[in-house]
């Protein structure tokens, strides 16, 4: 079993007792809420005669059915099942007197965008949602887990859920990164390496010098793709990036509250003697940008790597896997994925739809136009990401080059809110998922690659390595990407 | 609240073979735009039951009508954490899960609805998926207590995650009144939680 790590600290703390049945009773210290996982959980607690127990630790927006054109957000929504969902969570949240950033707000977005830029998610925290990608917010040093409806009604009533503790894999990366390559393709080998049920029964711990280096909307992408990997939960050390980031954000401590924060969120780290179930090291020195050629986000290549030949997959499971992504994906083993025909492009979601990655996109695509044949979507995660993004300019980048500049959502990611792909149409995407469906078509395709790879995949109409195309001065130069706004 | 205990399920049998079949098949996240899970049973593998033309037929769940026990391989439900997937199986018809392995959150979901998911080896699996396909009117039994899964002549040892045998067994599936009555505890535990009062530096 694993010791001292922040895994641990953060059980310890957080663990109410031991249930008759052998798991423990978390308590949750941060619950995210959104339209399409919570109104039977809400239901349930009401033919119980409960109520939310703990308002204050839980905070709603809306994302999944957001419509992203100005005119979609008109109320009543044009799809009688979105407004449906978003009257019941508007109800449910004044009901049970929880902070909700609606439409209205400036504050909405992805859940898993809104609550790490308003500071809401911090060090040392349990955080849990009704979606799987709330490992994200283990960027912070946080444990954040993803759980189904009935959980979500626990953490109503009780603020808890029912938990069973997990090995925790630390996994060292190591290498410099290249221009071009970014923490989306870092989360994208280590995937490829440990495989989409690899992560099953672990948390990952995220760490070594490259981890070190990246900035806090890289580890968000990170953490975010643990699911992906069949880890419930990822998660990074705090350190002073960490703190700079949280630093005068909304809702993070200010004044002697601070100091008093600081001294917790040094504490709950890993100690240097910790000890882990499993450790493995990902040498990222060199890696190409990566995307995937397949039907499950572990099926992936550099851009520069032949598909792999089935034939020479050892474990049937992978064999099998293989040659269903061919025939899905249409591709021939020995090829590489570069010039690929795309049709839509697609910039957002919870993993790359932030500041940093409109910037590298916008970076690729100053002075250059989308090709014809491309539906190109640019879809900001946040309001506050869109705002950000505007201030500086980029959504002009965006428009001139021909993409769609639109409100902020989950959008095409899982396609619940019209904006989808129709009949065959591929997609190179910066989103999570690659499954067969996903993307709102049975027969669509979806590439998954970074945010630069995106916009370069857009302007040449395929797939192409986004290293050869001389990146633009970026708009506006800004270390810091998103700290002094927060304040407003 | 006292919930039914579960000891043993079982019926007619449906395998549903391939690995990583994930949540976006069981649900397709369209069929998600509804605030209650009524009618979940209707969407369960809407597009994968369905071919080019719309017409069902090539999906087992469509030969096996009337299954108590999905039989299923390796890392099934994987992917998002809808609990209306196992809802969906679970108002089709299905009371118990046999196995390769599970996603985790898929898991707990059937943990939350009293589903007993068990896990057996590959070949295993395999021999069982073929003798349904062989006597598609057999029955297969879930033995939570014993973990154990009966069919034919033959009695498989399975695994059955502890957790979730002895809530099974207990009736304690559904933890919510079960963690309100250490509410007192989880007040505790938040208070002692610098972050719970906001850092207050008084504290």
């Amino acid at each position: 079993m694993s010791e001292n790590t922040l895994y641990d600290k953060v059980w310890e703390r957080h663990k109410v007792t031991t249930l008759p049945n052998g798991q423990d009773q978390l308590f949750i210290g941060l619950h995210l809420v959104h339209e399409v996982t919570s109104p039977q959980a809400f239901s349930m607690l009401e033919e119980r005669g409960m109520d939310v127990t703990f308002p204050d630790q839980t905070f709603a927006t809306t994302d999944h059915i957001a419509p992203t054109t100005p005119s979609g957000r008109e109320r009543p929504l044009e799809d009688d099942a979105a407004e449906k969902m978003l009257s019941a969570l508007e109800r449910n949240v004044d009901e049970a007197g929880l902070t909700f950033f609606g439409l209205g707000s400036g504050k909405q977005g992805i859940t898993h965008v809104v609550a790490p830029e308003l500071g809401l998610s911090q060090p040392g925290m349990t955080v849990a949602c009704g979606d799987s990608h709330t490992a994200t917010h283990g960027a912070f040093g946080a444990i954040g887990v993803g759980i189904g409806t009935s959980q979500i009604r626990d953490v109503f009533a009780t603020g808890c859920i029912a938990a069973d503790k997990q090995q925790v894999r630390r996994i060292n990366v190591e290498g410099t990164l290249g221009a071009g390559v970014f923490a989306k393709d870092i989360i994208l080998q280590i995937i490829k390496e440990l495989g989409v049920d690899g992560g099953v029964g672990h948390v990952y711990e995220y760490g070594g010098p490259t981890i070190d280096r990246l900035d806090m909307e890289g580890r968000l992408a990170i953490c975010n793709m643990s699911i992906e990997g069949g880890a419930r939960a990822g998660y990074i050390n705090p350190d002073e990036t960490t703190f700079d980031y949280l630093r005068s954000r909304e809702y993070a401590p200010t004044g002697a509250a601070w100091d008093v924060a600081l001294e917790h969120w040094n504490a709950i780290s890993s100690d240097a003697d910790a000890r882990y179930d499993d450790e493995v090291t990902i040498d990222v020195d060199d890696i190409a940008p990566l995307v995937t050629w397949g039907i499950n986000p572990g099926q992936v290549v550099e851009i520069t790597e032949p598909v792999p030949d089935s034939a020479e997959m050892t474990a049937r499971t992978e064999r099998e896997a293989a040659e269903q992504a061919y025939s899905h994906m249409d591709v021939e083993p020995g090829q590489t994925m570069e010039g690929y025909p795309v049709d839509v492009a697609f910039l957002g979601t919870c993993t790359n739809g932030r500041v940093t990655d409109f910037r590298e996109a916008a970076a690729i695509l100053q002075g250059r136009s989308v090709a014809e044949s491309v539906r190109a979507l640019a879809v900001p995660g946040s309001q506050t990401v869109k705002t950000r993004c505007e201030a500086e300019g980029l959504d002009k980048t965006f428009i001139d080059a021909g993409f769609e500049w639109r409100e902020a959502g989950c959008s095409m990611c899982l396609a619940m809110n019209g904006d989808e792909l129709e009949g065959e149409e591929v997609c190179a995407s910066s989103s999570n998922r690659n499954f067969v469906g996903r993307q709102g078509s049975k027969e669509g395709r979806t590439v998954l690659m970074s945010p630069a790879m995106v916009a370069a995949a857009a302007v040449r109409g395929s797939l192409t390595d986004v290293r050869r195309m001389d990146r633009g001065e970026p708009v506006q130069q800004d270390a810091d990407v998103t700290g002094e706004e927060a304040a407003d | 609240m006292s919930e039914q205990r579960i000891a043993q399920v079982g019926g007619t049998a449906v395998p549903i073979p391939g690995d990583d079949v994930d949540t976006d098949q069981i649900l397709p996240a369209r069929f998600l735009k509804e605030v209650t899970f009524e009618r979940m049973n209707e969407y369960l593998f809407y597009d994968a039951r369905r071919d080019e033309d719309g017409a069902l037929g090539a999906h087992p769940i469509d030969s096996y009508e009337g299954a108590s026990i999905a039989v299923v391989n390796s890392n099934f439900g994987c992917g998002s954490s809808r609990e209306h997937a196992p809802q969906a199986m679970m108002r089709w018809g299905i009371d118990g899960i046999v196995g390769e392995s599970y996603a985790e959150i898929f898991r707990d979901n059937c943990k939350s609805l009293g589903i007993p998911a068990v896990t057996t080896d590959h070949e295993a699996v395999e021999a069982l998926q073929r003798w349904i396909e062989q006597h598609p009117t057999g029955e297969v039994h879930i033995d939570v207590r014993e973990a154990t899964v009966e069919y034919g002549e033959t009695t498989l040892d399975v695994e059955i995650d502890h957790a979730m045998r002895e809530a099974l067994l207990d009736g304690i599936w559904d933890t919510t009144q079960l963690m309100y009555s250490n509410l007192s505890k989880v007040e505790r535990t938040a208070t002692n939680l610098p972050y719970v009062g906001g850092f207050d530096s008084a504290d």
